[in-house]
């Protein structure tokens, strides 16, 4: 029982993790309906400049955090102006491309920054642990589902409830009739995309806090957010978090008992659990748990 | 939907209207054939002497290095075949590459303590190493075609890790991750293809032999592809890709075609797979990564969507270009002492993508297409 619950802990913990990833994802995508294949990448460099900014000038974790964050949000706003904004109007897998062009550019520039180093984030929860439900969880996992979900909702609101969020809202529904609204669209796009990089950013410091550290191989753990959003929908945030926790703790749980259980399936067979559940989430529902039917005309 | 044969307008009485004007078609079938000019005639038969020429001017390496441009061909263009022609956007070229490799080891490779291995004739595994993948492909694809665009290219990719997690997995077959295991033994009727060999005379290294052999399996895999994509089924593929619902209602089986089109696809990646492992001496399991299917999606997004000679030279590119930064190294500022070379090499990798999605989307067989143009209207290009 009390490795169930420790299990689910973690779970619900790096769950939270690829659903701040996955958010990132959905903010993109229902602005500029592309799949924004650089996400990884923009992950570990986020990570990267708060392990800098937090060990090289000495700043305070939360600060760090903020910095890191806003360093990308410049970085994604910028990527989209130079490599995403000459593919408007051009079919969607053309700019899907463009976008993993980019994760090897970006992350080959992060994998350099980084070297063969671990990085750690210098974060205040280290290997501590906390009393939960009769049984000690680590601290960071706590603080890991609290500071993504906190996160998320502040976007939620934000699209909700103010004037910029209503504007990306407008873009998002349909780019023409915004524009005639009065909405600058481009400017929509350079701010989904600097939302999506802060919230990378974010996801990287989350990845980085768990007890080992961060390599640049991480990035293939920041892709695990596309089975999240295919499972939850492409273009709901909502689905996004559910999936997100749900696709976390099977991980877990799979990491736990499947050895001993079902040694069959081979080491580190969780690793390949989310994948299995997104083609299984495609075959029941192609358009994932909330998301909207593609409308197909001839 | 026959090729429409009609003989109507040439016969004799229009025989001076053709006279002196060989780029007039009078009947489709000419119109589509595979060398439909004078010119394309005369310099596809250059290029094939000078291609059998080379392995005699180039050092061993560079053979080599061709050889490989060759089997990455073969796989681009079942890539290019599914993606290009049909539309179906696939990240899972890899898995199939890397089935297709394991199918031939399993059937061709010599066992010992911990591998199993048939050791049997090239004639059997060559033909299973495109089989099996194609088997896999089929049963893969009714699952695909209920997806489309993004989901698909995600889809595909899940295909691809799950694939690793096998391939890691079986050790008896792949050898294990770190370890893997060395190709099949190319020997057909006891005459081997990877063997220094003398023949009528002229002694004959291993890899010019091996060269000979890929070179003469893409040119027959590449005119089947070429001919498929001119067929029925081909027409079918581009009525898919450019607006599937559309060609639905036109009575194209879009299930049937899109299973066809992964079937054909998985095929040719693995002949490819049998074949890299005879080129590169032994291959891991973890060769057969995400990045292995983004090299492939570069070969054809660089040489040129829905082309076959854009397969081929986008495959030269991407094999080639390595090599070429590694030699240009010691003259070009930056690399070697800000970035190493093999980060250079990965950038501007990505970098390519992007630079030819964004200015020129038909790739490099695009670019040789307005040049041709531009001369062959010469001087009134506009």
């Amino acid at each position: 029982m009390e490795i169930l619950i420790a299990t689910i802990v973690r779970g619900v913990g790096i769950g939270s993790t690829y659903a701040l990833i996955a958010v990132g994802f959905v903010i993109i995508y229902r602005a500029t309906d592309v799949v924004n294949f650089a996400q990884p990448a923009l992950v570990i460099l986020g990570a990267y400049f708060n392990a800098l900014f937090v060990f090289n000038y000495g700043l305070p974790f939360p600060l760090a955090v903020v910095g890191s964050m806003a360093a990308m949000a410049l970085i994604g706003a910028l990527t989209e102006r130079v490599a995403l904004r000459p593919m408007v109007g051009q079919p969607p897998f053309s700019a899907a491309m463009v976008t993993v062009g980019l994760f090897f550019a970006l992350y080959v520039l992060a994998a350099r920054l980084i070297g063969s180093n671990v990085i750690t984030m210098g974060d205040p929860w280290g290997l501590s642990r906390v009393e939960f439900l009769g049984t000690t969880v680590g601290q960071v996992d706590i603080a890991k589902t609290i500071i993504s979900l906190t996160a998320i909702a502040v976007v939620g609101v934000f699209l909700q409830r103010s004037k910029l969020g209503l504007a990306m809202r407008a873009t998002a529904l349909d780019q023409e009739v915004a524009l005639a609204q009065g909405v600058n669209v481009g400017r929509m796009f350079g701010v989904s995309w600097a939302m999506s990089g802060a919230l990378a950013a974010l996801a990287g410091v989350m990845i980085g806090t768990a007890g080992g550290g961060m390599v640049a191989l991480d990035a293939f753990v920041a892709l695990k957010a596309l089975p999240v959003i295919i499972l939850g929908g492409l273009d709901s945030i909502k689905g996004s978090v559910v999936a997100g926790i749900f696709i976390g703790v099977a991980e877990a749980l799979t990491r736990t008992y499947q050895p001993g259980n079902a040694d069959f399936l081979g080491a580190n067979f969780d690793v390949v659990v989310p994948y299995l559940i997104m083609v299984i989430a495609l075959m029941v529902r192609p358009y994932g748990l909330y998301g909207t039917k593609e409308v197909q005309r001839v | 939907m026959t090729e429409q044969n009609t003989k109507t307008i040439t016969p004799k009485a229009n025989r001076a209207t053709l006279r002196g004007r060989p780029e007039l078609y009078t009947e489709y079938a000419r119109d589509q054939a595979l060398l439909n000019t004078a010119s394309k005639k005369l310099w596809t038969g250059v290029l094939v002497a000078f291609t059998l020429l080379l392995p005699f001017l180039l050092g061993r390496d560079l053979v080599g290095l061709l050889t490989l441009v060759f089997i990455y061909a073969i796989g681009g263009i079942g890539l290019n075949l599914v993606t290009g022609y049909a539309g179906q956007v696939s990240l899972g070229h890899a898995f199939f590459v890397g089935l297709g490799a394991y199918t031939s080891m399993f059937f061709g490779g010599a066992p010992s303590m911990t591998l199993r291995g048939l050791e049997l004739d090239m004639l059997i595994w060559l033909p299973m190493a495109g089989i099996v993948p194609m088997l896999v492909g089929l049963l893969v694809a009714p699952l695909a075609a209920r997806v489309r665009g993004l989901y698909l290219a995600i889809l595909t990719l899940g295909l691809v890790f799950v694939g690793e997690h096998l391939f890691r997995e079986a050790r008896t077959i792949t050898g294990g991750p770190q370890v893997g295991r060395r190709g099949a033994i190319p020997e057909v009727l006891g005459f081997n293809f990877y063997e220094n060999q003398e023949i009528l005379g002229f002694a004959l290294r291993r890899e010019q032999i091996f060269y000979f052999f890929c070179f003469a399996l893409l040119v027959v895999m590449g005119v089947l592809a070429r001919n498929l994509a001119r067929s029925r089924m081909g027409r079918a593929f581009a009525a898919v890709r450019d607006r599937d619902i559309a060609a639905e209602v036109m009575g194209v089986p879009l299930l049937r075609t899109k299973v066809i089109a992964f079937g054909v696809s998985s095929f040719y990646a693995g002949i490819a797979g049998g074949l890299l492992p005879v080129a590169v001496g032994a291959i891991n399991p973890e060769r057969f990564n995400l990045l292995f299917s983004v090299e492939f999606l570069a070969i054809i997004l660089i040489g040129g969507v829905a082309t076959i000679s854009g397969s081929i030279i986008g495959a030269a590119f991407i094999v080639l270009l390595p090599r070429l930064v590694q030699v240009t190294a010691p003259y070009l500022p930056l690399i070697g002492e800000v970035v190493s070379v093999e980060i250079a090499q990965r950038m501007l990798f990505g970098a390519l993508i992007v630079v030819f999605l964004v200015l020129e989307p038909r790739g490099i067989y695009g670019m040789w297409l307005r040049m041709r143009n531009y001369w062959k209207a010469w001087p009134f290009s506009y």
